[in-house]
């Protein structure tokens, strides 16, 4: 289920403002790896551009190439709302559909697949739901609105909404910067068990949740306000967090920034 | 709204908003800086309390008197018809024995505006779509000032725009549609090739008219979409049109329907744009294409001047029924919001 990204030369625009600056990395399937960096330094563009979101933005475009296992995102032929299907994303702020009750919002991605059979989507429902370690707090109440969940729980329905058309990736943008600590933790553990089945990207601004949750820890960052954020240097968390091979690196971790 | 008060002085709590009086250059002492209530903002607030709910009630009030008056008038004309009010279609004030009903006058301003708001608001829908979700935004912005020019027109000016052009232009749409739809009864004509001054042709005009208003406000509300709501359709794999039906139609839902309600409203009440157009006829004619039928409000407004005694309270309780119409029509639209609170995303 899980798959390989390699990026290579990828530049993200937005009109003539170039966002990010030649992006070439690595991930490996089944892996969580984080991105982490100053504000504004193009990580959360950088993301979106792995599932083409980046371009849904008027004047938005990108160049270079991103393959997903053999496949080119980028290339000629592609449908960017088939890439979609395949590599799932979950906001920074919890977005389920206030209009569609919990099962409605899991259901939302199999139902734009054309998938009607009940019995299958009942089974897919509850399947994302325990994925997103959310059933037992809501399988009594199926039919309530999703907005009237807490903000940990509509993160994990949101989750839950991405998982159910199981993607080959999980692009996660700051899932837990607007939740509180216990809820984090619930994401954190989630993201732990997902990574067996997943390829999961996570932006985070908490470093220690990077530590916590990723195999491997990109570090990205800009020379000044108005220059493109680049890539300066990727490695397993561990390396990152304690012998870096970029002092930069090793100021923003330590917080000794700026 | 406000917390509740436990006496009936001014209140006290909303002092601590004032924090000049806190941490201000001359701070008064002991309690008194906070339970000094002389400053200028609570009679600003005392002030505005009593205009927003005194216009609130004046509403009310004027709705009130509204409906006494048409009730009062209505009883004194139906208490003098010789005919049955509500099954009676004939409308003969003039005559002796006075006899008048509803009956025909009331189908067909329905079915006149049920012609109207089946042609418009899917039409309204499709633009108001366009506009916020499809055109490139100088053509959104463009297409929006007409809109928006449309819906300063007079309606006397739609209404002889429909007499002297849509009139004879619809004869060929008659035709057509009675030659391929006459077996559905609506689209059937008695008399094929009569002068289209219908109750079809009114419901086009009146159409055209409620288009804008109704454009108007549904475009307000798909704009309104939360972007977090939109992308997350996107991100699931969601083609455009597939996004709107997902995020924007749902979220809209309650807006759509109050932006119907507008155009309806306007509809059930035009005057002038159907007495240009319609040749009346107080019969009950469910073939729309026939040039037969009358509404309420051209009723009221070709027959009032000559009225007089029970003749012009015939035309009260006519307008009464309007005002009922009206009523039932809205009731019904805001259950239909109701139903679903909980999922019209007012909070998100």
């Amino acid at each position: 289920m899980a798959k390989r990204i390699d990026v290579s030369g990828l530049n993200a625009y937005y009109g003539n403002f170039r966002a990010v600056e030649d992006i070439s990395m690595v991930v490996e399937p089944r892996t969580v790896t984080a991105f982490i960096g100053p504000s504004g330094c193009g990580k959360s563009t950088f993301l979106r551009t792995l599932n083409r979101m980046h371009e849904v933005i008027p004047g938005a475009r990108v160049e270079g190439k991103v393959m997903l296992d053999d496949e080119n995102l980028y290339g000629s032929n592609i449908d960017p709302v088939a890439v979609r299907r395949t590599v799932g994303m979950v906001f920074q702020r919890p977005n389920p559909f206030p209009t569609m009750s919990i099962k409605e919002n899991v259901a939302a991605g199999l139902k734009l697949n054309g998938v009607r059979n009940k019995k299958v989507v009942d089974e897919a429902v509850e399947r994302s739901l325990r994925g997103a370690n959310l059933w037992n707090e809501v399988k009594d109440r199926l039919d309530k609105p999703g907005a009237g969940l807490s903000g940990g729980q509509q993160q994990r329905l949101c989750i839950a909404r991405a998982i159910a058309v199981e993607p080959q990736v999980l692009l996660m943008d700051e899932p837990c910067s607007a939740l509180d600590p216990i809820s984090t933790l619930a994401i954190e553990d989630l993201i732990g068990q997902l990574k067996e089945q997943y390829t999961i990207v996570i932006v985070t601004h908490n470093m220690q949740q990077a530590a916590r949750v990723s195999d491997r820890t990109a570090f990205f960052n800009l020379s000044g306000v108005g220059q493109p954020g680049r890539l300066i240097e990727i490695d397993s968390t561990e390396k990152i967090f304690s012998n870096p091979s970029v002092q930069a690196t090793e100021d923003y971790i330590s917080g000794r920034f700026g | 709204m406000e917390t509740p008060r436990e006496t009936s002085a001014p209140p006290s709590d909303r002092e601590p908003h004032k924090t000049p009086n806190l941490a201000g250059s001359s701070p008064r002492r002991g309690r008194s800086s906070l339970a000094d209530s002389s400053g200028t903002g609570r009679r600003g607030d005392a002030i505005f309390k009593f205009a927003s709910s005194g216009s609130g009630i004046l509403l009310l009030v004027i709705m009130a008197a509204i409906a006494a008056f048409l009730t009062v008038r209505a009883i004194s004309a139906i208490s003098a018809d010789h005919g049955n009010f509500l099954t009676t279609s004939d409308w003969q004030t003039q005559a002796d024995p006075i006899t008048f009903g509803i009956a025909a006058i009331a189908t067909g301003t329905i079915v006149s505006a049920v012609v109207a708001m089946v042609i418009a608001v899917p039409v309204a829908l499709g633009i108001a779509l366009f506009i916020s979700h499809y055109a490139p935004r100088r053509i959104a912005q463009a297409l929006g000032y007409v809109v928006d020019l449309l819906a300063a027109v007079p309606s006397i000016v739609f209404g002889l725009w429909g007499a002297l052009f849509l009139v004879p232009h619809m004869l060929g749409v008659n035709a057509w549609l009675n030659q391929y739809f006459g077996w559905t009864y609506v689209f059937h004509q008695n008399e094929p090739g009569t002068q289209p001054r219908s109750l079809f042709t009114v419901g086009v005009v009146l159409a055209i008219m409620i288009l804008p208003i109704i454009t108007a406000v549904s475009r307000e509300i798909f704009l309104q979409v939360p972007r977090a709501h939109e992308e997350a359709a996107l991100a699931l794999g969601a083609t455009r049109w597939e996004m709107i039906r997902t995020a924007v139609i749902p979220f809209g839902r309650s807006g759509i329907i109050s932006a119907s309600m507008l155009g309806l409203g306007r509809a059930l009440g035009e005057t002038m744009a159907v007495a240009t157009v319609l040749s009346p006829s107080y019969v009950i004619n469910l073939h729309i294409l026939d040039p037969a039928g009358s509404t309420i409000a051209q009723t009221i407004a070709s027959q009032f001047g000559e009225s007089q005694g029970t003749g012009r309270d015939a035309l009260i309780a006519a307008g009464l029924v309007l005002f009922v119409i009206t009523l039932v029509v809205n009731g019904g639209a805001r259950m239909i919001i109701a139903r679903r609170k909980e999922y019209s995303g007012a909070d998100a």
